[in-house]
């Protein structure tokens, strides 16, 4: 009874001042902040992440209604004989594309990493290629190895080594869509390289060297070692973006040639938005998802594992 | 102190000193790194320069064989033919309204966002940022075909406003500079509150003018990103009037394609305005990259 009075006496005695506490919260002044980002990352990217789990459950043509297939899309695609070929050649893609700039940008970086002169030349002409769109990217690299007026043709010729048809070849085309993006992603990670590279405290390295280790074994038992968190963030992120490989498929080859370039997204633009199968390719994206799931959980797991953090 | 991971990435990477002269041992007059750095510098130039070697050329040069290195006389004139092959004005304006709209959309929203996470406690805010930090996993593949319809709901299909709509706030960007915020002194703050100051007087008084290093990095970020982008952009845009410049050179591409002088005149173009804003501030670019690689 006494309770009940008491608590009623302090609801009334706050009551006047409800609104304007509300007011001057900080649960309004929060929400205020969020909402917009909220909105447009709901609508954007929330509720698509849904909707794409739904139509790939649905035979989705773009524009006529939807109906529900369940799992038929799923079905179709373990089945698919074109989709496991793209798996094949983004997964070719991927072992390749990852150690070769990973270690080659790795490389580049202990080399850049000096005082010489010139260096910031070598730097600049190392980051460039970073800012070059896609599409340039793409247009240069068609003309440098034009089977019949390419450059690097040109070059093979004054070697004496026989022409190649590159990108017109089924055989070579992926691999040259390795080497040019190869070029165009090296400075991303030079640049993170060479950040953490500047961040080994110099008395490290001078204390091996007092205790007669080499350069070899001063850059194996120390540089490498500390440079395993950048090492296990740069491989990451390159293997999301070479499992995600789409535009320089579309401006240098569309796919081909005989589809030896036709990647997972490649594949799923195909469906989706040629072919208008918008639930296979919804189908496509959720496989492609999980798939980069997994990789990435198991790179960082390994990395958890085997990667050192100073701090 | 307090603005420690900018201070992690640094400016211009003094670098470490050279091994010394001990280990030149007198043989070459220069360091012996030049020997792998000078081809090096060579590969990855070549391209650049040759582009704009073939865009200097005709028609008939740009595809003999052997190559004409050095062309004898300069065609400037590939340029205008190129410019008017295609709107490529137009391309320069809507790339210019893409990437200056996504990134004033998102300097705004997602400070706003990231303050609040960072510094106000609300119902739902825990909850609501690993919703956020989940959309950061989901590749942009797997929301495309639903984002077009979204698009295509509000009708904006083949429209610059349907470029800029989804890409108005990122999940990155919040992320990045809730971090960045956390690293802030919170008594300059608490200070200002005491003192009767809101909370959107902090933000804009206190926090932002604090955080111009982040700022910038989102800034570089997403302009790059937006100038550069080609998926969302080949898919939402139909016509020449709404295409932004990397869409417009791959349309370009499309329908001159054995006019190798014209296109690579069109390519340096595109590629000019980027490569400029690169030479200016490329300290920035540098930390910008830097600076999400260590976060």
């Amino acid at each position: 009874m006494s309770a009940a009075s008491h608590a009623s006496r302090t609801a009334v005695r706050e009551r006047p001042s409800l609104l304007r506490r509300l007011l001057r919260s900080d649960q309004l002044a929060g929400w205020a902040f969020v909402t917009p980002a909220v909105i447009l990352i709901a609508v954007f990217a929330l509720i698509p992440i849904g909707w794409s789990l739904l139509l790939s459950l649905q035979s989705n043509n773009l524009i006529a209604p939807p109906h529900y297939v369940g799992l038929a899309n799923y079905k179709a695609l373990a089945k698919d004989p074109a989709f496991r070929s793209a798996i094949g050649h983004t997964l070719v893609y991927t072992v390749l594309f990852v150690p070769i700039s990973v270690g080659g940008a790795l490389a580049i970086a202990v080399a850049l990493n000096r005082r010489i002169r010139g260096i910031r030349f070598y730097r600049l002409a190392v980051f460039i290629p970073l800012v070059t769109s896609t599409v340039a990217t793409g247009i240069i690299f068609l003309w440098l190895l034009d089977p019949t007026f390419g450059l690097v043709n040109y070059v093979l010729h004054l070697l004496g080594l026989p022409q190649q048809q590159f990108l017109q070849d089924p055989n070579q085309a992926l691999y040259c869509i390795v080497a040019m993006t190869v070029w165009s992603w090296l400075g991303f990670d030079v640049i993170i390289y060479l950040a953490a590279l500047q961040g080994i405290p110099e008395d490290l390295l001078e204390a091996s060297e007092m205790d007669g280790a080499g350069r070899w074994a001063t850059f194996r038992s120390i540089v490498l070692p500390l440079l395993g968190p950048a090492t296990l963030f740069i491989v990451v992120w390159s293997t999301i973006n070479a499992l995600q490989l789409f535009d320089e498929i579309y401006v240098t080859t569309r796919g081909g040639p005989l589809g030896s370039t036709t990647v997972v997204v490649y594949y799923l633009y195909q469906q989706a938005f040629q072919f208008f199968n918008g639930g296979y390719g919804a189908a496509i994206a959720y496989v492609l998802f999980v798939a980069i799931l997994i990789v990435t959980l198991l790179q960082l797991w390994i990395g958890r594992k085997r990667v050192y953090y100073s701090s | 102190m307090s603005v420690q991971p900018i201070a992690a990435a640094p400016e211009r990477f003094p670098p470490l000193p050279d091994a010394g002269p001990s280990r030149h041992r007198g043989r070459l007059p220069f360091s012996p790194w030049h020997l792998v750095l000078a081809p090096l510098a060579a590969i990855m130039l070549v391209p650049l320069i040759w582009m704009v070697i073939v865009s200097l050329e005709t028609r008939q040069q740009a595809t003999s064989f052997p190559p004409v290195l050095i062309p004898s006389s300069l065609h400037f004139d590939n340029y205008s033919a190129a410019w008017n092959a295609v709107p490529f004005g137009r391309f320069f304006i809507n790339s210019l309204l893409y990437s200056l709209a996504t990134v004033a959309g998102n300097l705004l929203f997602c400070s706003l966002a990231a303050y609040a996470f960072a510094r106000i406690r609300f119902f739902g805010r825990n909850v609501l940022f690993v919703l956020l930090l989940a959309t950061l996993m989901v590749p942009f593949q797997v929301i495309l075909i639903p984002t077009f319809l979204i698009v295509k709901q509000i009708g904006l299909v083949d429209s610059v406003g349907g470029l800029i709509m989804p890409n108005l706030c990122s999940a990155f960007g919040i992320f990045m500079l809730r971090q960045f915020f956390r690293t802030l002194p919170i008594e300059l703050e608490e200070a200002a509150r005491i003192d009767g100051t809101s909370r959107l007087g902090i933000l804009f008084k206190i926090v932002l003018p604090l955080s111009m290093p982040a700022l910038a990095t989102l800034a570089i970020i997403q302009f790059m990103w937006s100038w550069n982008d080609f998926l969302w952009p080949l898919i939402i845009i139909d016509s020449q009037a709404h295409a932004p410049l990397q869409l417009g050179l791959s349309q370009l591409q499309g329908a001159h394609f054995t006019q190798w002088n014209l296109l690579m005149a069109g390519t340096v173009m595109s590629q000019i305005p980027m490569i400029l804003v690169f030479l200016l501030a490329q300290r920035w670019f540098v930390r910008s990259v830097a600076f999400t690689g260590i976060k």
